[in-house]
């Protein structure tokens, strides 16, 4: 063999070896059908795995979001993604959402060996929320909680005692009161007795004590602070209709809630 | 039937009187207030002005004795006789003098022989050229009047009062005839139950001034705040002065429970139980003549009733006979006769007066059905009746004598209640 043949064999070699993995067939420099067949060329080198690309879009998140991960490998017979993810195909995308930041390691493993490479997602806890928002929650005013929260419990004429509806309403009262009370750890709620038109106006006074003191006393019993509490009559002195029916008169026989 | 004056009313006749001069114009003023002022008495009949003779005398001077049978003017036969059968009379004049009002006023019995005997009082009243002085110089003529027979005059009185009228439930005063109405505090509160000490020199009432219903005491003027201690509570009211001024009864609730009666001292110090019942008890009213004796509302039959007991809580009696609810005891300033009001016969919240005889349970009705009708308050002549009624329409306070007669409405305006008149 001459030099400038053994030249341009060689020169075949290494053109073909740059060639190798590439989609179109490299282009053959220099075509020699005459070239003596090389005897016993020596075994190709054995191939390791290349790992073309391995990336994870976009590098950070906020937990709960996810993030893709990308890759392609060549040369390789089995390709695996850590963090519980396992066996791939040698390209391919993954959507991923973990709850804390993770490396995944993707290993190639092939007749030339093992190549590997990690990436990493980084990924934050969730922002706190927005401080508008706790605010929010407490600028709801005492006034407004109570308001839109406690409802009256009524009563019968000439009488303290608390019904059954009053009953059922003061144990929903007492758990908006929990809530009231947690938002407002210094609130005092007022208990008001109010009597009808009928009964006399002094009398009154102490009959719509005896009212709001039932309904503190049942709340009390239902394990809530009285020093919470306060409780106050107004007799028959602020009525909250004035006409001359059973229906405004029970209207008017009531414990109030309102914020002091 | 409670009396509270015996035997048959006498007859008082009382002409319009005529002024000279600027006096003319304050004349239908003068004549209406001396008969109102009169006959608010409660101890006459008044005779019709319709029977009046045509000639009416206007000074002892004026009157002419009958010469031989035939009439020389003006005489006491004249108005003690058949047409008229008065009693009693009263003539007058007024006139300007030195720049003031002047009513000459005198008081005849014309059941006399002459006018020596007949003559009972003349004198002279003097007052500004106004409408008060109108009123005051008739006024005082009435009151003297009425002093010769023995009735302690509600000339000079006045009556306190609850009114919204301003917004808020505030105390108010007026004269006893509804004069003169005026705004005593200004809280913008609610303020209820008033009191007066019996020397009128000092005024209780309940008030929400610091939250929950507590006791505010002041000069009767209302001008300034006296010192109270209201007791650690979530109600305290109802206040009473004792006769001597010295103590205060109230209704409060003490260590749980029930509105009960409590004694104190006027500046609430030396809070101490009378009462003590599972009952809402208030409105304790001490016998103006007997001090040891105390009415009070209690609810521990059932519905409020009228009670009586002891200063210190013993010997307690219920004076209701327990059907439907009964409120607001009231004494006659003799400490022998009490009102109040109950709804006995009615439905609940139609209230009546009724006066009872302390000692013997009689039991007089005298408001029936015409609305609502509480806080009976006697006068300080013991003849009349203040109280609160709807039967206008609208809550006011009105007067009557204590037969039931001569009503009289005082307030117009706003709703008005709770009155308590001087002592």
């Amino acid at each position: 063999m001459s030099r400038k043949q053994m030249s341009v064999a060689l020169l075949a070699l290494s053109l073909s070896i740059f060639s190798v993995g590439c989609k179109k067939p490299a282009p053959v420099a220099v075509k020699t059908p005459s070239a003596p067949t090389p005897e016993a060329p020596p075994p190709p080198a054995k191939l390791a795995p290349a790992i073309r690309s391995f990336a994870v879009e976009p590098t950070s998140i906020i937990a709960g979001q996810s993030a893709n991960l990308v890759w392609g490998v060549d040369n390789a017979d089995s390709v695996s993604i850590s963090g519980g993810i396992g066996s791939v195909p040698s390209t391919g995308t993954r959507s991923v959402s973990p709850a804390s930041t993770i490396t995944y390691r993707l290993s190639a493993t092939g007749p030339g060996g093992t190549t590997e490479r990690s990436v990493t997602l980084s990924v934050s806890a969730p922002p706190p929320p927005p401080r508008e928002t706790p605010r929010a929650t407490a600028a709801k005013s005492l006034t407004e909680m109570v308001t839109s929260m406690l409802a009256d419990v009524y009563f019968d004429y000439d009488k303290s005692d608390v019904r059954e509806d009053g009953r059922s309403q003061l144990n929903k009262n007492a758990e908006a009161l929990r809530q009231i009370f947690a938002a407002h750890p210094s609130g005092i709620v007022t208990v008001e007795g109010h009597c009808d038109e009928r009964g006399s106006a002094e009398y009154n006074l102490g009959l719509g004590d005896r009212r709001s003191s039932s309904v503190k006393e049942y709340l009390v019993n239902l394990g809530l602070s009285g020093d919470r509490l306060k409780v106050i009559s107004y007799g028959n002195e602020k009525p909250v209709c004035s006409v001359a029916s059973e229906d405004c008169y029970q209207k008017n026989r009531h414990a109030h809630f309102s914020a002091n | 039937m409670v009396k509270l004056s015996g035997g048959q009313q006498a007859t008082i006749a009382i002409p319009d009187f005529r002024g000279s001069g600027e006096a003319q114009a304050w004349m239908p003023l003068i004549n209406l207030t001396l008969f109102e002022g009169v006959q608010a008495g409660g101890l006459f009949k008044m005779a019709p002005k319709s029977f009046f003779p045509l000639t009416v005398p206007q000074q002892p001077q004026d009157w002419k004795a009958p010469v031989g049978g035939r009439s020389m003017g003006p005489w006491l036969t004249d108005w003690s006789g058949a047409t008229v059968k008065a009693n009693y009379m009263a003539i007058g004049y007024t006139a300007v003098q030195n720049g003031q009002l002047v009513l000459f006023g005198w008081l005849f019995d014309v059941t006399q022989a002459d006018v020596a005997n007949a003559q009972m009082f003349g004198k002279v009243y003097l007052g500004s050229i106004d409408e008060a002085g109108a009123t005051k110089i008739a006024r005082e003529f009435a009151a003297d009047i009425l002093a010769r027979f023995g009735a302690k005059s509600l000339i000079g009185s006045s009556i306190y009062f609850v009114s919204n009228r301003s917004g808020s439930k505030e105390i108010w005063s007026m004269d006893f005839d509804g004069a003169n109405q005026k705004q005593l505090t200004r809280f913008n509160s609610i303020c209820i139950t008033p009191a007066l000490s019996l020397d009128n020199s000092k005024l209780a009432f309940t008030s929400f001034l610091k939250g929950s219903p507590g006791i505010t005491v002041m000069t009767a003027d209302a001008k300034r705040r006296l010192s109270f201690s209201n007791p650690e509570s979530s109600v305290v009211t109802a206040p009473e002065f004792s006769p001597d001024g010295k103590l205060m009864l109230l209704s409060t609730k003490i260590g749980g429970g029930f509105s009960n009666v409590f004694s104190a001292n006027v500046d609430g110090s030396n809070l101490k139980r009378i009462t003590t019942a599972r009952a809402v008890e208030t409105e304790p009213k001490i016998n103006p003549k007997n001090s040891s004796e105390v009415l009070f509302v209690s609810g521990r039959s059932g519905q409020g009733q009228v009670y009586r007991m002891n200063m210190d809580g013993a010997n307690i009696e219920r004076l209701t006979d327990g059907t439907g609810q009964a409120a607001n005891p009231s004494w006659h300033p003799g400490g022998q006769i009490m009102a109040m009001s109950w709804n006995r016969g009615f439905e609940p919240g139609n209230f009546n007066i009724f006066m009872m005889e302390a000692a013997k349970r009689e039991l007089t009705q005298l408001t029936h059905g015409a609305g609502r009708n509480v806080n009976p308050v006697w006068g300080p002549d013991g003849l009349h009746i203040a109280f609160c009624s709807t039967r206008s329409g609208s809550t006011q306070i009105w007067t009557m004598l204590a037969d039931g007669t001569q009503l009289k409405q005082l307030t117009t305006t706003g709703r008005n209640e709770m009155p308590v008149w001087t002592h």
